[in-house]
């Protein structure tokens, strides 16, 4: 076991593929020698070489789309765009070819292949470093889309995803890359794509969230408990294909859901959730299904960015209206 | 090498026989034997036949929307020739020529028009990409599969082709740039048919010509007659030699017409004059490699009868994709991952409910 930030973790089980897996190769912009804008690939260019650890030509769209080409031929590429907000030059690229070819080709080519970005505000950043484009990325059919919150998490999960034959969005929590330190095991290991986790268990209102804002969750349980009210904290560390069983499995329990996630909220992950709620536990419902999301703008910049980032309070205020309901 | 004597920066074009079949290049002429030569013009003639073939079962309702490829065939059966089985054909959609040349079977050709995915697993063909019709955005998995055959150090070359209308679009500069600074053997092959459905190259670009475009990357870039075979034949032989030996990408801009349709769903007689079509008619590439046959007195074959064997053959594969079996629910659902979340399943589960209620009620 070794003490490691998510950025640690991340960078452990890409050092764990690189060195067990030669077809593994991880580029991107400053990626190589820099090792990254937030150093998530520091050390591999030179453990690993330049041919299999590299920085790319500045171009998100022949990033994505030329990893989508090595997928096909025998490789398996890590790429990594710089931030949430620059993933989109690489849409077209994203869904039109990387999501699709494994059904246009009616499975005669895999595209093993993982896309990484950190996501998510608070971080007093420039404009597109602070977007949360989840659902975007959910909503394409053909690709999976992770979300970690924990080191552990991290590289359990980034192994899974370097392992599966489906191309993966992995989206890492930037405001918490080093905020969080956790004992990890050293070895190898991998969390399956698909389950979500339950982190406290509680009777009388479930929250969802991943990412970010499960550690707000977290400060929003103890204030909760204080006010004697029982929460079951749901991770639900994969979006999509999302753990619907869980989600509605908790909700038969508590008869209570609050969605708590960073993105604008209308047509968002917690519009799923809610609609899962509905779809599967609607008669076990005692409050309306309540959202605590971002608003349908644009994330704030600096100075405005405190109203919009959802706080422990806010989260706190949102579970005592609905348990009050 | 012939690279260097057709700078495309002084808009020079690479040809080696005119209009009449007459060789005004003799030295640049490529060693085909006889035999080679008529057996390119039977692949030319088959590709052709095979096309209007494909026009017409569209026009009898009996196939979907089919792009043709009509006064193309010498470019797509010059790069079939070079191509080998182990280098990659990654084709844009306008490429039927070198996909039959590569193994693709004709039949699977149609069942993709006919509405079937299947038709782009290609059971007997190795190392072709289906066709891609996001313009552009092929040149990219081309550039990438170039980076893989170099870090697996394998001998292969990969063949990416796009239209002029495509190079307008950021994917084949990002492409051309990625492929340049890697160093990886791909050769662009850009089909200038002079129109983008309606558009014509002139108003796609201010550059002088299109392979004028790999200059900026640091790339060899050629303009060749993509209607005479023998100088597409001999630019792509170089062009592999110098991809293969590890010199990295080339540009080569193929100037040819589209004779035919943007698709079966466009008109051309909205956009083009018939002046024009005829003026381009000349320079047809199945007529000019015939007359060069016939100067040399090596075509010996009855062409009518030819096609009416390969008319025969191009029916009966057809009835073939016909006749393929019928398209399954699970055919939607089993192929969009290679671990299927259990989330399809339950969507293909509610829709068969749907269909047995139906089943019932009549």
């Amino acid at each position: 076991m070794s003490v490691m930030t998510i950025v640690q973790a991340i960078t452990n089980a890409l050092d764990i593929k690189l060195g067990e897996d030669k077809s593994v190769v991880v580029y991107g912009e400053d990626t190589g020698r820099e090792g990254g804008v937030f150093r998530v690939t520091e050390g591999l260019q030179k453990k690993y070489g330049s041919e299999r650890v590299f920085d790319s030509p500045l171009a998100e769209s022949a990033i994505v789309g030329a990893g989508l080409g090595m997928a096909l031929s025998g490789l398996r590429p890590v790429v990594e765009l710089q931030f949430d907000g620059f993933t989109y030059p690489a849409f077209n690229q994203i869904i039109s070819n990387v999501s699709r070819m494994h059904n246009r080709s009616r499975g005669m080519y895999k595209v093993p292949m993982v896309i990484r970005f950190p996501y998510g505000g608070g971080i007093n950043a420039l404009e597109h470093h602070s977007e949360s484009p989840e659902a975007l990325y959910a909503h394409i059919p053909g690709l999976k889309v992770v979300i970690p919150s924990t080191p552990h998490d991290a590289k359990g999960l980034m192994i899974a995803a370097i392992e599966s034959n489906d191309p993966v969005i992995f989206m890492e929590p930037k405001r918490i890359y080093r905020a969080i330190k956790q004992e990890v095991a050293d070895d190898k290991f991998s969390i399956p794509i698909g389950k979500a986790k339950v982190l406290t268990e509680g009777n009388d209102v479930t929250v969802v969230a991943f990412g970010t804002m499960i550690r707000e969750c977290q400060k929003a349980i103890v204030m909760a408990k204080e006010a004697g009210i029982s929460v079951e904290l749901i991770d639900l560390r994969t979006i999509y294909p999302i753990d619907k069983e869980t989600i509605a499995e908790s909700i038969k329990k508590t008869g209570r859901i609050v969605i708590v996630a960073e993105a604008p909220e209308s047509f968002s992950v917690g519009a799923e959730i809610m609609a899962i709620a509905n779809e599967e536990a609607f008669l076990y419902l005692e409050a309306p299904p309540k959202r605590v999301m971002g608003f349908d703008t644009i994330v704030p910049l600096a100075k405005g960015e405190h109203m919009y980032i959802i706080t422990p309070e806010r989260i706190f205020y949102e579970i005592e209206r609905t348990v009050k309901f | 090498m012939i690279f260097n004597k057709f700078d495309p920066q002084e808009d020079k074009i690479f040809r080696i026989i005119d209009n009449e079949g007459k060789v005004l290049n003799s030295e640049l002429m490529p060693e085909l034997d006889d035999q080679t030569v008529v057996k390119a013009y039977k692949s030319m003639l088959f590709a052709r036949v095979a096309d209007e073939m494909a026009v017409s079962f569209q026009r009898q309702g009996r196939m979907y929307t089919y792009p043709p490829i009509l006064g193309q065939e010498a470019i797509q059966i010059a790069a079939g020739m070079i191509i080998r089985e182990d280098d990659w054909l990654v084709p844009a959609f306008r490429e039927v020529g070198t996909m039959l040349a590569k193994g693709v079977l004709l039949k699977e050709i149609f069942l993709y028009y006919l509405g079937n995915e299947q038709g782009s697993n290609f059971t007997k063909a190795n190392h072709v990409l289906p066709i891609c019709i996001p313009i552009g955005s092929q040149l990219l998995h081309a550039t990438g599969i170039g980076y893989s055959i170099k870090y697996q150090k394998k001998d292969e070359v990969v063949f990416p082709f796009i239209g002029d209308g495509g190079t307008s679009e950021g994917d084949f500069s990002e492409a051309l740039n990625f492929a340049a600074v890697w160093k990886v053997p791909v050769i662009f092959t850009i089909q200038n048919n002079q129109y983008a459905i309606s558009v014509p190259v002139k108003s796609q670009t201010k550059s002088v010509n299109l392979a004028v475009k790999a200059i900026a990357f640091g790339l060899p870039g050629i303009k060749v007659d993509g209607n005479d075979f023998f100088a597409m034949y001999a630019a792509y032989k170089e062009a592999s030699d110098y991809a293969r030996a590890g010199n990295g990408p080339v540009l080569i801009e193929a100037l040819t017409y589209r004779k035919g349709a943007h698709t079966t769903s466009d008109d051309p007689s909205k956009y083009r004059t018939k002046e024009e079509e005829q003026e381009w008619a000349k320079t047809d590439p199945l007529i000019r490699l015939k007359k060069y046959m016939d100067k040399k007195g090596i075509w010996k074959e009855n062409e009518e009868e030819l096609t009416e064997a390969y008319k025969l053959e191009i029916d009966s594969q057809f009835t073939e994709a016909e006749n393929f079996a019928p398209y399954q629910l699970e055919d939607i659902f089993d192929y969009m991952y290679e671990e299927k979340p259990d989330i399809l399943e339950k969507q293909k589960k509610d829709y068969e409910r749907f269909q047995q209620w139906k089943e019932n009620r009549k």
